[in-house]
């Protein structure tokens, strides 16, 4: 017999009731966590950025285009050492029209190198000997830089859809009608967490050639830094060029645009917040029902242990335990499963789920911080029971 | 000095705007190792001036002394250590936690107790069990018991953490007769062979006669002491 044993054995007199309310905290526990998960992923894919990296977009939306014509412009501007694009396609697995999935198109020669050490190249269909490659790029993708129709795939989006290297598949284009075969030929690996495993890349010529009849827009430009300590003007001086043209530009660092881009999801987060709070507020309420259910049913008992000579704070300790054993018991495997659960899972363009340890932790807290809460008013009131008044109610 | 000494003990309660005197002036000795009955019409105070014996009430005025400690201005934290060190009760309800066993019962006072292993706990208790007849029902929930059975559990969690006083309210008010003698037997052997101070609250005159000393309590107002029993 020890006080654990104690506060167990008051848990179970009453099994569903302690089960049920257990059950609420876990499922209140795991949407929190699942819901901040959310909040997580949207702050993982600002860090996505690289500092030393810009991105230059159309100054009213990225929905609208800028002309390849600039390209050799913005390359001109002192302290950017190289310059690519890319444009988002939009298309659709006709054999999984709900599945999905980023797809963008890249001039490679240039995109590839600068992201050179974000992702790796983990299989690809060979390429004749000696095929030249540009420098600072994977020579295994010698088999992507020479078809028109090749794609390079991220390695969960293979795994989810059985995809194989060498397979052609289809899309249909939203942006750009039609059904758009591609030939897989590479799989990537993000190095960087931050970074997606489920999008694929292809040829911008093939886009602009087959979907923008040779008009050349392009959707973003990535700028590569030779000093990052010039960021500032390098985008002064690109958004000057472009200023008083049809298609002003917006310069800003990558993680600069990946914020801007995460805030095209509005009030969502705020959303989220909200309802993981009403969701967590709501628990309190039942597990504090339930605690003050348990205590009002063993009135007589305390008075009883209170006779026998256990303390208003024992007493107090007692009830307040009981309650912090029942959401910690729901509240720690609900955090813990959220984490397990939905880390990893794709959400399209933003990177990979995630729940941080924080989260968990923060979870661990809010069930702590629920026990407490339940359980004040119960123990306060167990603690102040007259002994002669609980007495009468045996 | 006796075991108790209450001294022009007042107790009111305030039920609305009335005031209603339970204990009016009431003084009384007990001595140590004396079986005393407190017998009386119901609402004559005797259940009140054993809670307030048994430091689980407080008086409006006067004095109560216990076991040397005048307990009447005990702040709560200590009365509370003072009785589990001093004061033994038994209920005429039995009043065990049913989730518990028997031995588990017994055991729960003895949690109070600083610095005891839970193996000598459960030693002790299984002894106070052994005492009480119980020695073969230890892992036995109330549920399971016969009410005669209960009070013994009751009795045994009473005495485990040695008391110098046990308070008795009713003890066998919810018994049928064979049981009662049972009860009133081992309670006449707690206080002869192991010298605890009882105080019996009886409406029963059958069991009165076991006590060596008989207290008749009215309105409040202790009518008689005395008649002691050889």
């Amino acid at each position: 017999m020890s006080y654990g044993r104690l506060v167990w054995v008051n848990l179970m007199r009453n099994k569903p009731r302690t089960l049920l309310t257990v059950a609420s905290v876990f499922v209140a526990l795991f949407l929190f966590c699942a819901l901040w998960g959310v909040l997580d992923t949207l702050n993982s894919a600002i860090q996505i950025g690289s500092e030393t990296r810009m991105a230059t977009r159309n100054a009213i939306s990225l929905v609208f285009p800028l002309p390849l014509a600039y390209r050799d412009r913005i390359a001109a501007v002192p302290g950017v050492r190289s310059v690519s694009w890319s444009n988002w396609f939009g298309g659709r697995d006709p054999n999984d029209p709900h599945g999905f999935f980023a797809q963008f198109a890249i001039d490679g020669a240039s995109y590839l190198p600068i992201y050179a050490r974000d992702f790796a190249i983990t299989e690809a269909s060979p390429a004749p000997p000696g095929t030249p490659v540009p420098a600072g790029m994977d020579p295994r993708l010698a088999s992507f830089m020479m078809e028109r129709t090749a794609a390079v795939v991220g390695d969960a989006l293979m795994k989810k859809k059985g995809w194989k290297v060498g397979q052609t598949i289809h899309l249909d284009g939203t942006i750009y009608p039609g059904s758009w075969p591609f030939t897989i030929r590479a799989v990537y690996h993000p190095i960087n967490p931050a970074m997606n495993a489920d999008a694929m890349f292809f040829h911008w010529e093939y886009l602009n050639q087959n979907g923008m009849h040779d008009a050349g827009l392009v959707g973003v430009y990535v700028l590569e830094l030779s000093d990052p300590s010039r960021a500032g003007q390098v985008a002064r001086a690109v958004d000057a060029m472009f200023e008083n043209s049809s298609a002003a530009t917006k310069t800003e660092t990558e993680r600069a645009f990946q914020a801007g881009f995460v805030s095209m999801y509005g009030n969502i987060p705020f959303v989220l917040e909200v309802i993981g709070f009403a969701v967590v507020f709501s628990i309190l309420l039942v597990a504090g029902n339930t605690m003050m259910s348990a205590f009002r049913e063993r009135i007589a008992e305390i008075g009883v242990m209170k006779t026998l000579g256990f303390g208003d704070g024992t007493v107090f300790g007692l009830v307040l335990g009981e309650a912090a054993v029942i959401t910690l018991l729901g509240g720690v495997p609900g955090a813990l499963l959220a984490r397990a659960l939905v880390t990893g899972l794709n959400l399209g363009v933003l990177p990979p789920m995630t729940v941080a340890p924080t989260t968990v932790m923060a979870g661990v807290g809010i069930a702590v911080g629920l026990g407490l809460l339940s359980g004040i008013v119960p123990a306060w009131q167990a603690a102040r029971l007259r002994i002669v008044s609980a007495l009468r109610r045996a | 000095m006796g075991a108790v000494q209450v001294r022009d003990v007042r107790k009111i309660y305030q039920r609305g705007t009335e005031q209603i005197t339970v204990l009016d002036g009431l003084s009384l000795d007990i001595a140590d190792g004396e079986f005393a009955a407190l017998m009386g019409p119901s609402g004559s105070g005797k259940t009140t001036l054993l809670n307030l014996i048994g430091g689980i009430d407080t008086p409006s005025s006067g004095r109560v002394v216990v076991a040397g400690t005048d307990i009447s201005s005990l702040p709560g934290a200590a009365l509370a250590r003072w009785r589990a060190r001093h004061i033994g009760f038994i209920f005429q309800l039995y009043n065990l936690i049913p989730v518990l066993t028997a031995l588990q019962n017994v055991e729960l006072p003895l949690l109070l107790v600083k610095g005891m292993s839970s193996r000598e706990r459960r030693k002790r208790a299984e002894t106070a069990l052994q005492i009480v007849g119980l020695g073969d029902r230890l892992d036995h929930f109330p549920r399971q018991l016969s009410g005669g059975q209960e009070q013994r559990v009751a009795i045994a969690r009473a005495v485990v953490s040695d008391p110098a006083v046990l308070l008795a309210d009713e003890p066998t008010g919810d018994l049928d007769r064979r049981s009662g003698e049972e009860i009133l037997t081992l309670l006449e052997r707690l206080n002869r062979e192991f010298k605890k101070t009882v105080v019996m609250v009886t409406h029963d005159p059958h069991a009165a006669e076991r006590a060596s000393r008989t207290l008749h309590l009215e309105k409040g107002t202790l009518l008689e002491a005395a008649e002691a029993r050889p």
